[in-house]
């Protein structure tokens, strides 16, 4: 409001409430209005709102501060007796949410489950005590003693003890000995009095840059992250956002570390979406403005051709780590044009290509993780709802609730983060850069999967087949379903069981059912129409899997008897060794007829340490290195 | 506890004789406050010359108001009193009052009133204005508004408005600038007339045509009218009663106003002649009109200028003579000689000048006319440790500048809203949003709380550290927590003596709390809106206090009522201070207006203006004799309050000024911004100027434009507005503010 009067004298622009607007909200309070009355109302409303606004300034002047808060805007209307507004005193910006059809913006004001609130595990942290410190500013009025520019630091001096703690520590996690660094660690994660020293290491951390050269570096700098993060005293601000965006340096940056195929800059990778999952998830309050954002850049990255395969793994991961709607909004659609590049990378077997060749098959890898937890849990999340009367969300909050209580650092993001990303932000952000943030529709379960098998084929079918049990959910029908879902929802919270979960699998089962088996063929082939690039023997393979049963996901849950799904396993191999882990997905497509060397069981058990603990499977990795690859 | 509150209520007791005169002062203040803006209505434009008839015309229909509200009151015993002292006939009242005898000041049928009703009506308005902020009575706009019934050819509005500008841009050069004054209120009016009058498209019309003509300070107050439509808005505008209770002021010399109304007789333009005449108070001077400089530096205000008598009143503003206090100097100089190895001569013979400068200052009042608290021997002791720290001083000049402190309040996530240290610098308080009052002590000596009545039954009260038996050692901490105000604390005060700590509220209430048992004593409840501001005087016992109700109160500790009320602000009293002599309060408004008062009878003796937006700091120099202000606007203005006069600006500061100070030698200003600064001004400069005669008779002030060689440092903070600033007995400044990560 502020704004009108100076910037245009001729015409006067305030905000203003529409005629519109008030028969609207007349009419949700059941009241019919006329138009001129309408009118009227919506001038006297507008004038009250400016009243209010200019006698709300006077409260925020008080305050010392520049900002005009919801607070100071309450107090004018009490001050007017008027009943003050509810609900909006949090400090965070409120974002908008846009409306697709028609130019109608709101604030979301979302229910809250009190229960869940209250029984909530992760109780907020309280601040630090409001304290004074003193500092010699300027010494005879010359010069400033703290040196500048050298630390993004807060106005206040360190005492003697806090600045030996902060040497000794940077010293312990930085330096050689894994024992001290442990002890530093823990430290770090359990005390209450280094707020004051919070920037600084913020500032050791933003260090990441400098020594993208020293894989180890960078690790002691991530747990470090961890520890802050972790640190139930330590109240993180806006420096969580530094934090943050080192954190996606590791994740994104083609660091100079992965120059040297021997080092294993993918763990690191793994372990920092871990890290930012677990940010989202214990600090969603600091970071909702940034979810939308990193989103964006990780699509940035996964769409940009030119940067290397490990840049696009990290972009993986990382919507990995932030959920399977992060996937299933920005992963999921790239994957056709993405799956082109990719699959070029896979069929060059020249030697010269052998390294980048692995690569790609880490990062396909990567994707069939994500694409097996999307399905998934879009799957549960589609289930949900139908008892709960209210909309999908419902469902998935419990879904990911579940999840979060096993493993934070597994879970998406908070329900409210994936609906903050839509805000007013976001919607200029799309209009800006084109992303089909708005033109976004859930693609249906079953052609979902059908695409997703049209890409990774029995690679993907068999992620579902596992465990024991297979035969009980055999014969599907919808009210067995949604039996059989209530009873996993529990079980699903644990990540590890869930990949074996038979329930799940059961979900998964149930949605190409329900659709019909006749959409098979032509998602099938649509799906193989997107794939130029692939092989026509692949095709031909996939294909006569996809045809040769009428609903292929009933086919998984009979024993791995047919050839290709056994051989599809192997695509679990990405997280087995260093350079040849990923290939055996694509045994299926061009080495039917190969035999196993391993039973395939095997290998299923070791999915789920897929994308966070790298353990090099050396032997694995000689033995069959020279099977597949024409050296 | 038990034994503070008894040495309270001692105090209480010693104080009640003294106060008494004060308190019978009281009672006239009503009348005197009623009386200071009534003198307008009757005396129309009557070019400042002083009309003995009109005046008692005038006092007559004051006290015919006074009359009609005791009525309305049923008071009528005083009703009867008043009227035989003034010798009014019996029937005076029902004559003119009419219809509005039964049903009090004003009503809807005010509109219908014959000429003679309108002409009480606008008595009655004026009078009631005042107490309206104090009685909460809101005056009856349709009678403010009344005089904008008698209306023009709306559409000729514009006709008349730019017929007056075209004739002000052809003056003479030299009467172009002091003509210009009239557009703003002219245009103000006009346009109000227009909106009252349910012109609502020519009333948008005429605004959009020449708001933009308008002098760009006056762009909030624009902002305010021009959200304004319609009729109905401006019942209860607060800004718009300003503009019709107070009559706007100018100044201009006589030969333009001559050429003015020359122009407006000739043109037979009633319609602008009427507003000037109803709404507009033209101070004439004789002599050269004023240059378009020395017009901007002092207008700015929501009313105007002050007019010349305003500031004519004597001030006393030398300091008290200092209580004669037998140092036991030879003891312990010797003690400090020991220890810094100073030459021992040079001392006494300090304090002797010292001493013997303050004997006599023809500008300060009698050591009585205001009764001040005796002092008590902790007092005594403190004025010792202050006479000895002051040996110690830094001569502080542009060459020796001070150093700096700086004290952050961390993890002040609920809003830190004021702040205040001590005089000897050992407490520091803040006041926070989330209404809590915290207190830190800033030197080793922990906090303590007195022992409970029952644990100080068991000490032996003969012994001779009874003071420190008193104390609890288990309660001793850094800081302590005050709890009970219900809104935002916005101002704070320590008492002199450290025993007590004022703070004031958005809850309408000022709570006393003591140092001692950190509970809160009183809560004085008078200002039914928020308080902005509130300070103890520097021989404590009284304190002063202003707000949103635009009355600053003068109250005394013991006390449940205010003593003074000091009324005659248009808007919100944002900050209050005392003067060193404790007989004077000056108050800072977002009427953009300074003013000063006596405490002694509660007269407005001071009406500075030139800033350009709400005020929100003050400082006294520590000889009484300057005032220093700051606004949002970012300046600094700095006043001598024996002529009156304005006598420097000082431009640097890029956001609103929440605090300024003195160096306690007066040599350096220090001034703390919200725009992260603390800056030094040479203050020894910007006040050495000779004020001759002329000047300070008419009160033009030719400012030179100089801040760049006042200023001495300018020293940033890291993302901390500077909301508090002090400096130490020995010289070193001390900030205080809230980080804002």
């Amino acid at each position: 409001m502020h704004t009108s009067l100076m910037a245009d004298r001729e015409e006067r622009r305030f905000a203003e409430v529409s005629r519109e607007s008030i028969k609207l909200m007349a009419e949700s309070a059941g009241v019919e209005l006329g138009d001129d009355v309408a009118g009227l109302l919506a001038e006297d409303v507008c004038y009250r709102l400016r009243e209010a606004t200019q006698s709300s300034s006077q409260f925020m002047r008080h305050a010392k501060r520049r900002k005009l808060t919801v607070e100071d805007f309450n107090r004018a209307l009490r001050w007017s007796n008027v009943e003050a507004i509810c609900g909006y005193g949090a400090q965070d910006a409120l974002p908008f949410r846009s409306v697709k059809d028609g130019e109608l913006y709101f604030v979301e004001d979302r229910e809250i489950n009190l229960v869940e609130l209250a029984l909530a595990t992760n109780i907020p942290k309280g601040c630090a005590e409001t304290m004074v410190r003193v500092n010699v500013s300027y010494l005879d009025g010359k010069g400033n003693l703290e040196p500048q520019g050298t630390v993004p630091s807060a106005v206040q001096s360190l005492s003697d003890d806090l600045l030996k703690y902060y040497q000794q520590i940077t010293r312990a996690i930085l330096g050689e000995d894994p024992h001290l660094m442990k002890v530093a660690l823990l430290d770090l994660q359990s005390n209450s009095k280094i707020a004051a020293l919070l920037p600084y290491f913020v500032y050791v951390i933003s260090g990441v840059k400098s020594v993208s050269h020293d894989l180890e570096q960078l690790n002691r700098l991530l747990h470090m992250v961890k520890s802050l993060v972790q640190n139930p005293y330590l109240y993180l601000g806006s420096y969580v956002r530094s934090l943050v965006s080192s954190v996606m340096y590791c994740i994104l940056e083609p660091l100079a570390a992965s120059i040297n195929p021997l080092n294993d800059h993918w763990t690191l990778r793994d372990y920092a979406a871990l890290l930012l999952s677990h940010i989202f998830w214990t600090h969603g309050d600091l970071v909702s403005g940034l979810y939308h954002q990193i989103l964006l850049s990780l699509q940035k990255v996964l769409s940009d051709p030119v940067r290397p395969l490990c840049s696009h793994y990290g972009a993986v991961v990382g919507l990995h780590a932030l959920g399977w709607k992060a996937v299933e909004r920005v992963l999921f659609p790239h994957l056709p044009a993405y799956w082109a590049n990719l699959q070029a990378v896979l069929d060059d077997y020249s030697v010269s290509n052998a390294q980048v060749k692995a690569d790609g098959h880490k990062v396909y890898g990567a994707i069939l993780v994500a694409v097996e937890r999307l399905l998934k849990m879009k799957a549960l999340s589609l289930s949900q709802p139908v008892e709960g009367g209210s909309s999908a969300q419902v469902g998935s909050t419990m879904g990911s609730t579940g999840y979060r209580v096993s493993s934070p650092g597994l879970s998406p993001p908070p329900e409210p983060l994936t609906e903050a990303a839509l805000g007013i932000a976001s919607h200029l952000q799309a209009g800006g850069s084109g992303c089909p943030w708005e033109e976004w529709t859930p693609v249906p379960l079953p052609a979902m999967y059908s695409e997703l098998y049209s890409f990774f084929g029995d690679s993907l079918a068999v992620r579902f087949s596992t465990g024991p049990g297979k035969g009980n959910y055999a014969p599907c029908n919808p009210s067995q379903v949604s039996n059989s879902r209530k009873e996993p929802s529990g079980a699903t919270s644990n990540p590890d069981t869930t990949r074996k979960m038979p329930q799940l699998t059961a979900n998964l089962n149930i949605s190409p059912r329900q659709d019909g088996s006749p959409r098979m063929d032509p998602s099938v082939a649509r799906a193989s129409s997107v794939q130029r690039s692939r092989s026509s023997s692949s095709r031909s393979g996939q294909r006569s899997t996809g045809l040769s049963r009428d609903v292929f996901p009933k086919a998984r849950f009979t024993p791995p008897q047919t050839g290709p799904p056994v051989f599809s396993f192997l695509i679990g191999g990405r997280q087995m060794g260093r350079r040849c882990q990923g290939r055996r997905p694509f045994q299926t497509t061009f080495a039917p007829s190969a035999s196993l060397p391993i039973p395939p069981r095997a290998y299923t058990h070791k999915l789920p340490v897929i994308g966070r603990v790298g353990k090099p499977v050396r032997r694995w990795t000689c033995s069959h290195y020279s099977l597949h690859l024409p050296l | 506890m038990a034994a503070v509150q008894g040495g309270l209520v001692d105090a209480v007791e010693e104080k009640t004789i003294k106060s008494e005169p004060v308190a019978d002062a009281t009672a006239n203040n009503s009348a005197n406050d009623a009386r200071a803006p009534s003198s307008s209505p009757g005396s129309g434009v009557s070019p400042g010359v002083n009309k003995p008839a009109a005046g008692a015309a005038e006092d007559q229909q004051t006290l015919l108001a006074v009359l009609q509200f005791l009525r309305k009151n049923n008071l009528s015993e005083s009703v009867e009193i008043l009227r035989r002292e003034a010798g009014l006939p019996e029937d005076s009242l029902d004559q003119k009052g009419g219809d509005s005898t039964g049903t009090g000041l004003g009503g809807p049928e005010a509109d219908g009133r014959t000429d003679a009703g309108s002409l009480l009506s606008r008595v009655t308005v004026s009078s009631s204005a005042p107490s309206k902020a104090v009685a909460e009575d809101q005056p009856d706009v349709n009678v403010v508004l009344s005089a904008y019934s008698q209306q023009g050819d709306p559409a000729l509005y514009e006709v008349y408005y730019s017929g007056l500008k075209k004739f002000i841009e052809t003056v003479l050069d030299c009467h172009r600038a002091e003509l210009s004054q009239v557009f703003y209120p002219l245009f103000v009016h006009m346009y109000l007339e227009l909106v009252y009058n349910n012109h609502e498209n020519k009333a948008k019309a005429f605004f959009e045509k020449f708001s933009g003509d308008q002098e760009c300070y006056y762009q909030d107050d624009l902002r305010v009218l021009c959200s304004l439509t319609k009729k109905e808005h401006m019942r209860g505008n607060e800004t718009l009663l300003d503009f019709r209770t107070s009559k706007f002021v100018l100044r201009i010399s006589r030969d333009s106003y001559q050429l003015l109304k020359r122009h407006l007789q000739e043109r037979q333009n009633n319609q602008i002649w009427n507003i000037i005449q109803e709404h507009l108070y033209i101070d004439i001077f004789d002599g050269m009109p004023r240059s378009k400089g020395q017009i901007d530096a002092m207008s700015g205000s929501l009313a105007g200028e002050a007019k010349r008598e305003a500031n004519k009143a004597k001030v006393y503003y030398g300091l008290l003579k200092e209580p004669e206090i037998e140092l036991p100097l030879d003891d312990e100089d010797e003690e400090a000689e020991n220890e810094e190895g100073k030459p021992k001569k040079k001392k006494p013979k300090k304090d002797n000048m010292g001493s013997k400068s303050k004997k006599q200052d023809p500008n300060a009042p009698s050591q009585t006319r205001i009764p001040l608290p005796e002092l008590k021997d902790s007092d005594k002791l403190d004025k010792i440790m202050n006479m000895k720290e002051a040996t110690k001083r830094i001569r502080l000049g542009p060459d020796n500048l001070p150093s700096i402190c700086f004290y952050s309040f961390l993890n002040a996530y609920q809003g830190l809203t004021a702040v205040d240290l001590t005089d000897d610098s050992s407490l520091i308080a803040g006041g926070f949003a989330d209404s809590t009052v915290r207190v830190w002590s800033v030197t080793p000596k922990k906090l303590r709380k007195v022992k409970s009545a029952a644990d100080l039954n068991m000490i032996d009260k003969e012994s001779d550290d009874v003071l420190e038996r008193i104390m609890d050692e288990k309660t001793a901490s850094e800081s302590k927590i005050l709890y009970g105000h219900s809104g935002p604390v916005y101002g704070i005060s320590f008492s002199p003596d450290r025993n007590y700590l004022l703070s004031s509220s958005e809850d309408g209430t000022i709570r006393l709390w003591s140092l001692q048992t950190f509970t809160c004593l009183v809560g004085y409840k008078g200002h039914n809106y928020p308080v902005w501001d509130t300070q103890f005087s520097p021989h404590g016992y009284y304190f002063v206090s202003g707000g949103h109700d635009r009355v600053a109160r003068l109250w005394a500790t013991d006390h449940y009522q205010p003593l003074r009320m000091f009324s005659g602000h248009l808007a919100d009293i944002t900050c209050t201070r005392f003067h060193p002599n404790s007989n004077y309060v000056v108050t800072g408004s977002s009427d953009r207006t300074i003013r000063l008062w006596d405490v002694l009878n509660g007269n407005c003796v001071r009406i500075f203006t030139g800033h350009k937006g709400p005020i929100h700091a003050l400082a006294f120099s520590p000889n009484g004799k300057f005032l220093a202000s700051g606004a949002t606007d970012g300046r600094v203005l700095l006043w001598d309050i024996g002529h009156g006069l304005m006598v420097g600006e000082l431009k640097g500061h890029t956001d609103t000024i929440y605090s300024l100070r003195f160096s306690r030698d007066s040599e350096i200003l220090a001034s703390g911004s919200m725009d992260n600064t603390v800056r030094l001004w040479d203050a020894t400069k910007a006040f050495d100027l000779e004020t001759d005669d002329f000047t300070a008779a008419t009160g033009h002030i030719h400012l030179q434009d100089n801040s760049q060689e006042l200023l001495l440092g300018s020293y940033m903070t890291k993302s901390t507005p500077v909301i508090h600033l002090h400096f130490t007995r020995r010289n070193l400044l001390l900030a205080a503010g809230g980080y804002n990560p």
